[in-house]
């Protein structure tokens, strides 16, 4: 699904270049439910925007079911992340002054579908995320849990076969958090491939793989049984969530 | 609000151009108004004193033109469409004009029907001065409006009437009106007496003197050519150095027409130029605007690009928010300023008076073609704060407020 190859990125930042990737290689199953840690200024932000192709990278290749994804014109990467990719950031990034139900339904807005159609779809995403009642509400008067799962039904109406979601717990508290993280396990669980980055245990614990970056480099990548042993160690009083 | 006070730069620039351009128009109306009825292809010839010495004439001879040149002219210049000599009743001054206890004092003029068609008058009443009049001498004449208003009680009808003119009596076979406002020999044109060329010679002791005459060129020559060489015949025919610019006195209409028009031109040039400096202003300021408001919603934009927008909608979006801004300040702009015409042209109406600023509107074209430099105008606004909407890379405007 998607492969990445000895990927490097820097930035310019005046006259230094700040190397931030030194080379990845990564590879992600269909499916997978991945998160991605570390410390801050590891680059699991810039990593992740590479796999949004909201970002380009330096050297080295990287495929998405099949496509290798290198200097795309902007319309053709809008187009690709608006089919392949759903994306959930920490502040939600809904627009203000549409309300929840416009707001879901935004990515159809960009493919072409019709008004009437579009929103009859946004309001079956809402509803299995349980926000029926909400969808005439705008942004602001809703809370975060509501704002991210809003967030999420937006990511998904596109029926992307990738959800990237920047943090998606980072602003909410825990019992929020925790609530988000089942949907997207769900989501996950329907054959949709879930990458997270997070500096939460907790949270990268309940995914099923997790990519520990540090300082550009993959540290180590911890998956099924010694998630375990993972869990064991960060998880305590996960249970009764 | 801000995008509305900004907008205003637009709207004053686009009122102003319309300002301008209907109060240039109107000027123009007015001038041209007085002119148009005027061929535009005819000159006008009298005499003034030679200034150079020739033939054994000294320089400082009066002279005047006579009948064998105006048959002259007809006979041998091909180029002359109407010819039209006149006699002026210049000595004829004072109260001139009696019928009964009435009297008036007017401009008198000997004519060739010929001259309604240079300079045209229309008849209101009775008929024009025709070639029977001039063949049998009549001692017929067309008067101006201000003559019956003199002349004549209200009730009466002055044709067939009888004017006695400097002593001889003339009936009155036309009222006429003058379709312009040029006089040739001075004076008001509804205070004219029109006279049949040949009676006014015999009756009031002319010879065969010609005081001046009007021609028109044929189409295909140029008046201007033509009166040059009308000149040099006449010169010939009158032993005046050819090299002499001040024996004849001539006038060309087309040379004024040429120069009113090249005016009227200028003030269009500087109407446009003014105009489209001020809406370029005003457009440069939607233009910070819209940078403002990009600022303000990159993370907006951010988002929509990172959900699937492709920059060609989201230039689509930011452009066509510049072009609305501007179109409807302009379009306020454009019905207030036509509004403002419309009031004025109303009040110059109610004044009655004919003032050389009449009848100030904006043509369709020029409606027009100021909504498309508007739109054109919004597009060129949008157009750069979008480039610079999707310069910023789609993390950044997300990360923005992060």
């Amino acid at each position: 699904m998607i492969r990445l190859n000895n990927i490097h990125k820097s930035y310019e930042m005046g006259n230094n270049s700040l190397h931030v990737l030194k080379g990845i290689d990564l590879h992600i199953e269909q499916g997978d439910f991945v998160s991605i840690m570390g410390s801050s200024g590891s680059g699991k932000s810039t990593l992740l925007n590479i796999l949004g192709m909201l970002d380009n990278y330096d050297t080295g290749t990287y495929h998405l079911a099949g496509n290798l994804i290198a200097n795309m014109s902007e319309k053709k990467s809008a187009q690709l992340r608006n089919e392949m990719v759903g994306f959930v950031f920490q502040s939600f990034n809904l627009i203000s002054f549409k309300n929840a139900m416009e707001n879901v339904a935004l990515p159809l807005y960009y493919k072409g579908v019709p008004r009437k159609k579009r929103n009859q779809i946004a309001m079956e995403y809402l509803e299995k995320l349980g926000l029926k009642e909400w969808a005439s509400h705008m942004p602001n008067e809703m809370s975060g849990g509501q704002k991210q799962r809003v967030a999420i039904a937006r990511a998904l109406i596109s029926k992307p076969k990738i959800i990237l979601a920047d943090e998606p717990t980072g602003a909410l508290d825990s019992a929020t958090s925790y609530e988000v993280m089942n949907i997207l396990k769900e989501i996950n669980q329907e054959g949709i491939t879930v990458i997270i980055v997070t500096h939460e245990h907790d949270i990268a614990a309940m995914t099923s793989q997790i990519i520990r970056l540090n300082d550009g480099l993959i540290h180590e990548i911890i998956r099924n049984g010694e998630l375990k042993k993972f869990q064991k160690e960060f998880i305590h009083g996960l249970e009764p969530a | 609000m801000r995008s509305f006070m900004t907008a205003f730069g637009v709207f004053w620039g686009i009122f102003m151009l319309i300002i301008m351009s209907g109060a240039g128009k109107a000027l123009e109306n007015g001038v041209l108004d007085g002119v148009r009825a005027f061929a535009t292809n005819s000159a006008f010839f009298w005499t003034e004193r030679t200034s150079v010495a020739h033939a054994g004439f000294q320089r400082g001879r009066r002279w005047e033109y006579d009948n064998t040149d105006i048959q002259y002219i007809r006979e041998n210049v091909k180029d002359v469409e109407y010819l039209s000599p006149r006699l002026f009743g210049w000595q004829q001054s004072g109260n001139n004009t009696i019928r009964g206890e009435r009297t008036g004092s007017f401009q008198m003029y000997g004519d060739y029907p010929d001259y309604f068609k240079i300079d045209r008058w229309t008849p209101i009443k009775g008929r024009l001065i025709n070639e029977i009049d001039i063949l049998g001498n009549r001692k017929v004449c067309n008067i101006g409006e201000r003559v019956v208003e003199v002349m004549f009680a209200k009730d009466e009808n002055p044709i067939g009437q009888y004017l006695k003119i400097s002593g001889v009596y003339f009936q009155v076979v036309g009222v006429i009106h003058a379709e312009t406002q040029i006089n040739i020999g001075g004076g008001k044109k509804e205070e004219t007496i029109i006279i049949p060329f040949s009676t006014m010679q015999r009756a009031y002791n002319y010879g065969n003197v010609v005081h001046f005459f009007s021609v028109t060129s044929q189409k295909g020559t140029k008046v201007s050519d033509l009166e040059d060489k009308l000149k040099r015949i006449l010169k010939d025919r009158h032993k005046i150095a050819q090299e002499d610019l001040q024996a004849i006195g001539s006038f060309n209409i087309e040379k004024e027409f040429v120069k009113f028009s090249s005016l009227f031109l200028g003030i269009q040039a500087l109407t446009w130029i003014v105009g489209i400096g001020t809406l370029l202003a005003g457009v440069i300021g939607v233009s910070n605007i819209m940078l403002v408001i990009i600022k303000e919603r990159t993370q907006e934009i951010g988002i929509q690009r990172a959900i699937g927008a492709t920059p060609a909608v989201i230039i689509k979006h930011i452009v066509a928010e510049s072009v609305f801004l501007t179109v409807m300040a302009g379009y306020i702009g454009l019905s207030l300023g036509v509004g403002v015409l419309e009031i004025l042209n109303r009040i110059l109406e109610l004044g009655g008076e004919k003032l050389f600023f009449r009848n100030p509107h904006v043509s369709l074209a020029m409606g027009l073609s100021s909504l498309a430099v508007l739109v054109l105008a919004g597009i060129v606004a949008g157009l750069i704060p979008a480039q610079r909407a999707i310069s910023i890379k789609p993390i950044d405007a997300i990360r923005d407020e992060v």
